[in-house]
């Protein structure tokens, strides 16, 4: 699925998809033509991926074969052993999480799960988690703080769930007790924004020693939707206010929110899984080293601090 | 000045009070009501028991000792980190207008005072300012407000009145919700009370963070106090609603609020909780 402002790109897509139906294998001239097209290719994605707006960058983050945290789980660790349960209500397929091996590295991976197909989609709640969801990951955190593992978690999300149900179970203390005891958990913590950090739903997982973005992720406090439909009382205006919201890696990173960001792969993560696994494998592992170094302690004490100054203007 | 122009200086005078002074309506059960006895009830409907919002000032006034209030960091103030406009225009003159109109420069008011006698810190969030809501310097005077009763081993009774977080300084905003509650975590390390109370509204980003991880969770009769919308929640289920879905007493029943304490009898019932906790 192409997305309407890479028209020019799909168009050439189209035509390197015929060529290699009408030549199966290529050879000479042929090899030539086919390398010539790519590297077409690669040169219009370049310039469209360059420049993309806010609102565009909205919809790579949310584009339907984005890699999940599945993906990233199969593409960096060698192992997953899945971890099950809030051991209070139930099982949220929108939260997942377990311990993983990254090369030599014993970690605990925890994010959300949008879902690929309808069905898993479905099951998955679309990523929303709900209060058994933000329970479940962090029980998972308290176990790996027992057992002195690092936290990795995979942001992608539209937000928590707004539901009838997820509200009388308590989806406000949920994402609340998280932030408080993720602020102080004693092992280290890498929060990383693969796809949509939306809002509340994002924070729930997300304060980390070490906070990074894909470099078509987007972060925001509200969906450029909503914004629009409140501020603007307009809900097409999303463009505009995806501009004012500064959700892009790249104004987050300038408000010294994030720590780093990871560079997809020409055209964005969706074209090219291999490649967005190895940066993404490359950036976890650098400071999986790092943090590990750092006594439980004093990471506490370095992470109050960090969210102690987000926000404070001289 | 153009002849159509009407002349200020020849409005008749009205000798007589207008209605407005004597009479106010209950926004709740749209009771009409003396001024004078809706004051005196504390904003309270009568007939209803609907609590009006009230200012920070109020609050103080009804709970602290006379004259031991005082503010702890009056000068932090709202900051526009994305140059924000909407299409109403700026965020910066949309701000500067609130706080001329308020007198205040966040939605909280943060200070130390006693509660018959017992020292605490308090924060106060305030409606009028901008819906109440969370932003940088909101956040970090709630951060500032448990450094100093950690400082100085008082407890911490937060007030909640807000919307959510504040859109117009956008992530930032967010991020005032670990960063409220990592001040919280330092709270309970240093192991001094932490009371919040629940005025209406308490939802979105301060239901989500700070308002919802007190040791006491108090609150002021039919609050709304929830995480979504309403709409957006019927909107997302199709379904209707209760009627009194996120109110306070719902919540007493999900057993995420411990108790629902009138207006009036909010300091006797601190004062205990107070005791209590050991404090003195």
């Amino acid at each position: 699925m192409s997305l309407d402002f890479e028209k020019e790109a799909a168009d050439i897509e189209a035509k390197i998809a015929e060529f290699k139906t009408q030549n199966p294998e290529p050879t000479g001239v042929l090899v030539k033509e086919l390398n010539r097209l790519e590297a077409e290719r690669s040169d219009m994605l370049k310039k469209i991926y360059s420049s993309l707006t806010p609102w565009q960058t909205v919809q790579v983050a949310r584009h339907p074969e984005r890699p999940l945290i599945r993906d990233f789980i199969q593409g960096i660790c060698s192992e997953f052993i899945e971890l099950h349960g809030d051991r209070l209500f139930g099982d949220d397929h929108g939260m997942i999480g377990g311990f993983a091996m990254i090369d030599d590295h014993r970690v605990m991976v925890i994010g959300q799960q949008k879902g690929k197909d309808l069905e898993e989609k479905i099951k998955c709640n679309f990523g929303q988690a709900c209060p058994e969801g933000y329970r479940k990951a962090l029980r998972l955190m308290k176990l790996a703080e027992k057992f002195n593992l690092p936290v990795i978690t995979f942001i992608d999300t539209p937000g928590a769930f707004p539901g009838r149900d997820a509200e009388e179970r308590g989806q406000a203390e949920a994402i609340a007790r998280n932030l408080l005891e993720m602020s102080a958990l004693k092992t280290p913590v890498i929060a990383l924004v693969t796809g949509e950090g939306g809002s509340g739903g994002a924070i729930g997982i997300g304060v980390g020693d070490v906070v990074l973005m894909l470099s078509n992720a987007v972060y925001s406090v509200i969906s450029p939707e909503g914004c629009a439909s409140i501020l603007w009382r307009d809900g097409t205006k999303a463009d505009e206010a995806a501009n004012a919201l500064k959700i892009t890696a790249k104004s987050i990173l300038q408000l010294k929110i994030i720590d780093e960001i990871i560079p997809e792969p020409v055209g964005g993560a969706h074209r090219d899984y291999a490649g967005t696994m190895k940066a993404t494998k490359k950036v976890l592992l650098k400071h999986i080293t790092s943090l590990k170094k750092i006594t439980p302690r004093k990471l506490s004490i370095r992470r109050f601090e960090k969210f102690a100054a987000m926000g404070r203007f001289k | 000045m153009a002849w159509f122009h009407k002349s200020k200086a020849a409005a008749p005078k009205s000798e007589s009070p207008k209605k407005e002074d004597i009479w106010t309506q209950c926004p709740a059960c749209k009771a009409h009501i003396y001024k004078e006895e809706w004051d005196r009830n504390l904003k309270v409907c009568d007939r209803c028991h609907f609590h009006e919002r009230l200012t920070w000032q109020e609050r103080v006034n009804l709970l602290m000792d006379e004259g031991t209030f005082e503010e702890i960091c009056p000068k932090v103030s709202w900051n526009d980190p994305l140059k924000f406009s909407d299409s109403k225009g700026p965020y910066a003159e949309k701000a500067i207008e609130t706080c001329a109109k308020t007198g205040m420069k966040e939605s909280v008011a943060v200070g130390t005072g006693k509660i018959k006698g017992i020292k605490t810190s308090m924060a106060i969030m305030d409606f009028r300012f901008m819906g109440g809501s969370l932003a940088s310097g909101t956040g970090e005077k709630i951060l500032l407000g448990a450094l100093y009763a950690i400082k100085h081993k008082q407890p911490y009774i937060i007030i909640s009145a807000s919307g959510g977080a504040r859109m117009h300084e956008g992530i930032v905003s967010l991020m005032q919700m670990p960063k409220t509650c990592a001040a919280l975590a330092q709270l309970r390390d240093a192991n001094l009370p932490y009371i919040s109370i629940m005025t209406d509204p308490t939802t979105g980003g301060v239901s989500a963070s700070f308002a919802m991880v007190g040791d006491i969770h108090i609150a002021e009769p039919r609050s709304l106090i929830g995480f979504a919308g309403r709409r957006v929640i019927e909107e997302t289920i199709k379904q209707k609603l209760p009627d009194d879905f996120q109110t306070a007493e719902y919540l007493v029943e999900h057993g995420f609020v411990d108790m629902i304490v009138h207006r009036k009898d909010m300091r006797d019932m601190l004062f205990k909780i107070l005791k209590y906790a050991g404090c003195r």
